[in-house]
């Protein structure tokens, strides 16, 4: 009787010593190229003990074996809001990436809502995506918090639940967060002294805290605390712009109060390259195949080649989808850049290295590298090519998917 | 040199007048043409597929007159004397592909009034001008189904174009044997249609509203048959009413939006009653009910999604439903509903349902060869095949690749579209000039 639970112990729950073989392995380090016939080990603490040509690793006998045409660490969606936009797109049931109350709203944490259980974070799992940076969506001048999980996680009960609780604050400038019918706010130029007043309170509220005695502090204000994580730099400043002009103001605003920005989206960056790497900025750049509309319309294709070329550190993402499909997945977007002139192993770093590096995480995730959590996407070709599948993915040193997609 | 703008609507006199414009011209190859003499061109040495049959290596492509002279083997094809060769050593060359479902040029069908309205032409509203029909043409396309939105039951009548260069939509819209706009009829089901009144607020009223209309339309064809031509004892025309009886006699197809099993069935059922030809258009849940979607014998008009969801009705959407559909030996398209997704990926959508388990051969025949079967244009473009339309692309690499690019589009024997034009290029990859300023509000894109 007692042999049952503990069977189901050891091979679902724990994560089991595993080896990973590959005709093609992307490791991820170094020059990015692949080396061909190679082997991860992972541990029974679900991290990697060990990587490289299978010449050189051998697989200690016993070790269950996991095969695939191509192996790439577990993927990294630098930006996503799924398990916070659900699947069924209903407001007040599952869309919680929105708080459409007030348009600065820093205090609503992404912990607080997410959803591990919604069909698209297995979607995404399914893809080979095994970390999802997610939160509140860009839409309203600040719309929250941003954090960062593994896609297996179907409920945050603890602070190892997730990579980082509170990774960025979500912020939008452009026609995304303007509002009509006499709502604020209205225009670009109020969208920017709204978010400066704010700045300037917040800092207020930063040296009253750091000045009272310990006795004396100033009323907790969760909205001002939020607000100060980005002005004491603990976090960036994610801020949503497409429009060259809308990426402009918040260059400005970050010279101005001398918070870490990161640009989301950026549409138009291609267009000021020269002024976003002089600033030391990094961009998690739309989606490949995001509609050419809107704040977007002078999106191109070759946008993430332009920024490679142009030294600016960057990711891919998902990003966030109002409609049909609710979301993407950043292998696809990849996949289109790698096809609009970017080199392919780039296009691999811009959602796993790139993308952990850009999120503060390169030592955990992103790369296959030994003490480096073992997550894996395993895929039958060419993981950027639309026909391939990715087989079986592995988080933690545990299978988490092993459907065909 | 420009080409020459027809207004002449029928199809043989547009080809004459452009075999003149041909004559008179001097074409991108360079080849001064004086004699009068149509121009044969011959695409030889690329990888063709046909689709209507087996693919050949250093194949050759005969065209003349905007049309296909001849396609296939080199030896097995004869290369007329003095025709322009074309070296396409490298390339491959697959038909000008075909979206069966499209707001390109930003259509409109009814308006808010009421859920059906029949009378409303896309045909009256598209922009011709607009960049979603340039970027179609960089995405290969050369025929497309324009349709107005799914916010309606019957949203209005839709069009099929060649995506020719134009100014005007009569340039580019497609015609019947009898001189009307070739389309079909835009209907919808499921919640896109569900509406405040005077929309129905169920399905069950939603069905009910189509099926009087139907009656009514039956009415409306009895009394023309009962006038029997005498024009006094015609009743009064109604624009809605036309375009109903054509649909129940069978001149007029249906494309039917619908998603859920449920509403699929729906569909069915009112053909079952009605007797009219349907397409059924997304068809998220085709997976569901594959077996009497083939036993009704209807094709489908699918789309491909990178996730199902954002809405209840696609939340079960997968990516097996080509596959599904191809086991079942139902003629299935695959369409791109842009904006939903871009013109531009359209052999990628095909490429998604071949990795959802259709069989190559079938994905690339679901954005060529069905798309013009389920359009009835199969006669004239969907294949490369002696005596259809000259309407083909030609591409870096094999179809369903991600790393192909589409580097011409032909439309009836004329180039429309070169990635080497710096104007096309644009189009092709993006950048300043190649979008929309404004967001889609085609139903119910934009939220």
């Amino acid at each position: 009787m007692r042999a049952i639970p503990l069977l189901f112990l050891t091979t679902a729950v724990l994560p089991a010593q595993m080896a990973v073989r590959a005709t093609q392995l992307h490791l991820m380090t170094g020059d990015l190229k692949p080396i061909v016939n190679g082997v991860v080990l992972c541990g029974a603490d679900g991290k990697i003990v060990k990587a490289g040509l299978a010449s050189e690793v051998v697989i200690p006998e016993g070790w269950p074996v996991h095969e695939a045409a191509v192996v790439t660490p577990g993927l990294v969606d630098a930006r996503s809001t799924a398990g916070m936009s659900g699947i069924l797109n209903w407001d007040l049931r599952d869309q919680e990436q929105f708080e459409h109350s007030a348009p600065l709203q820093p205090e609503l944490r992404a912990v607080d809502a997410f959803n591990g259980r919604d069909p698209l974070v297995q979607w995404l799992r399914e893809f080979g995506v095994t970390t999802i940076h997610t939160g509140h969506a860009p839409g309203e001048l600040i719309s929250g918090q941003t954090m960062v999980l593994k896609t297996n996680v179907e409920s945050v009960t603890k602070k190892e639940d997730v990579l980082n609780g509170f990774a960025g604050v979500a912020a939008t400038l452009g026609s995304g967060s303007l509002k009509g019918e006499g709502k604020t706010p209205g225009t670009r130029a109020k969208s920017v002294a709204m978010l400066r007043a704010d700045l300037i309170k917040a800092k207020a509220y930063v040296e009253k805290v750091a000045k009272a005695e310990a006795d004396k502090k100033p009323d907790r204000d969760l909205h001002l605390e939020a607000m100060g994580a980005v002005l004491r730099r603990e976090v960036p400043l994610i801020v949503t712009a497409d429009r060259h002009h809308d990426i402009a103001a918040a260059l400005r605003l970050s010279v101005e109060f001398g918070f870490r920005l990161v640009i989301d989206s950026g549409a138009d960056v291609w267009m000021m390259a020269e002024e976003v790497k002089k600033a030391g900025v990094p961009v998690i750049l739309h989606p490949t195949m995001a509609r050419a509309a809107g704040d977007k319309e002078n999106l191109t294709f070759g946008a993430a080649a332009k920024l490679q070329e142009a030294g600016i550190p960057f990711a891919l993402q998902s990003g966030y989808e109002a409609y049909v499909p609710k979301t993407r997945v950043v292998l696809f977007e990849a996949g289109m850049a790698a096809a609009h002139g970017l080199a392919p192993e780039q296009a691999l770093a811009a959602c796993t290295i790139r993308a952990a590096d850009l999120l503060g995480l390169k030592d955990r995730i992103g790369s296959l590298e030994p003490g480096k959590d073992a997550d894996l996407a395993l895929y039958d070709g060419d993981p950027l090519e639309t026909t391939s599948h990715c087989i079986k993915v592995i988080i933690d040193g545990k299978v988490v998917s092993e459907v065909k997609r | 040199m420009k080409p020459i703008v027809f207004l002449v609507p029928t199809a043989v006199l547009a080809v004459a007048v452009l075999r003149a414009a041909v004559g008179e011209t001097t074409e991108t190859g360079g080849r001064q043409v004086g004699d009068g003499k149509p121009v044969v061109k011959v695409f030889a040495g690329a990888r063709l597929h046909p689709v209507s049959s087996a693919p050949v290596d250093d194949g050759v492509l005969v065209v003349e007159d905007g049309k296909i002279k001849a396609a296939g083997a080199r030896g097995a094809v004869v290369i007329p004397e003095g025709a322009e060769v074309i070296d396409c050593r490298g390339k491959v060359i697959i038909p000008g592909l075909v979206c069966t479902h499209s707001h390109i040029g930003g259509p409109s069908g009814g308006d808010m009034s009421g859920p059906i309205q029949p009378e409303a032409r896309v045909l009256d509203s598209i922009d011709v001008r607009a960049t979603s029909l340039p970027r179609a043409r960089a995405g290969g396309l050369t025929t497309v189904n324009v349709m107005p939105g799914s916010g309606h039951l019957v949203s209005g009548q839709t069009v099929y174009l060649k995506l020719r260069e134009g100014k005007t939509i009569e340039e580019l819209a497609l015609r019947n044997a009898d001189g009307g706009v070739a389309g079909g009829l835009k209907m919808a089901n499921g919640t896109n249609s569900i509406r405040s009144a005077p929309f129905p607020g169920t399905r069950g009223k939603s069905a009910a509203l189509v099926r009087q209309s139907f009656l009514k339309a039956r009415d409306y064809q009895k009394k023309v048959a009962a006038a029997g031509g005498d024009a006094a004892k015609l009743p009064d025309r109604d624009l809605g009413m036309e375009t109903m009886v054509e649909v129940l006699e069978g001149k007029r197809v249906v494309h039917h939006h619908t998603h859920r099993a449920d509403d699929i069935l729906s569909v069915l059922r009112l053909r079952e009653e009605f007797g009219f030809k349907v397409v059924l258009h997304h068809v998220s849940e085709a997976w569901k009910v594959a077996d009497e979607i083939a036993a009704a014998g209807a094709g489908c008009s699918i789309i491909l999604l990178d996730s199902p969801g954002g809405k209840l009705e696609a939340r079960d959407f997968d990516l097996r439903n080509g596959a599904e559909l191809e086991k079942r030996g139902v003629v299935t398209a695959v369409h791109t509903d842009d904006p939903v997704t871009d013109s531009r990926w359209l052999l990628r959508s095909a490429a998604l349902a071949a990795r959802g388990g259709m069989s190559r051969e079938k994905a690339l025949e679901s954005v060529t060869l069905a798309g013009a079967r389920l359009l009835g244009l199969e006669g004239r473009t969907g294949s490369l095949e002696a005596g259809k339309d000259a309407d083909f692309v030609v591409l870096t690499g094999e179809p369903l690749s991600v790393y192909s690019r589409v580097e011409e589009t032909w439309v009836e024997g004329k180039k429309v579209f070169d990635l080497e034009r710096a104007e096309d290029r644009l189009m092709a990859e993006g950048g300043r000039g190649a979008g929309d300023a404004e967001i889609s509000t085609t139903c119910c894109f934009s939220k």
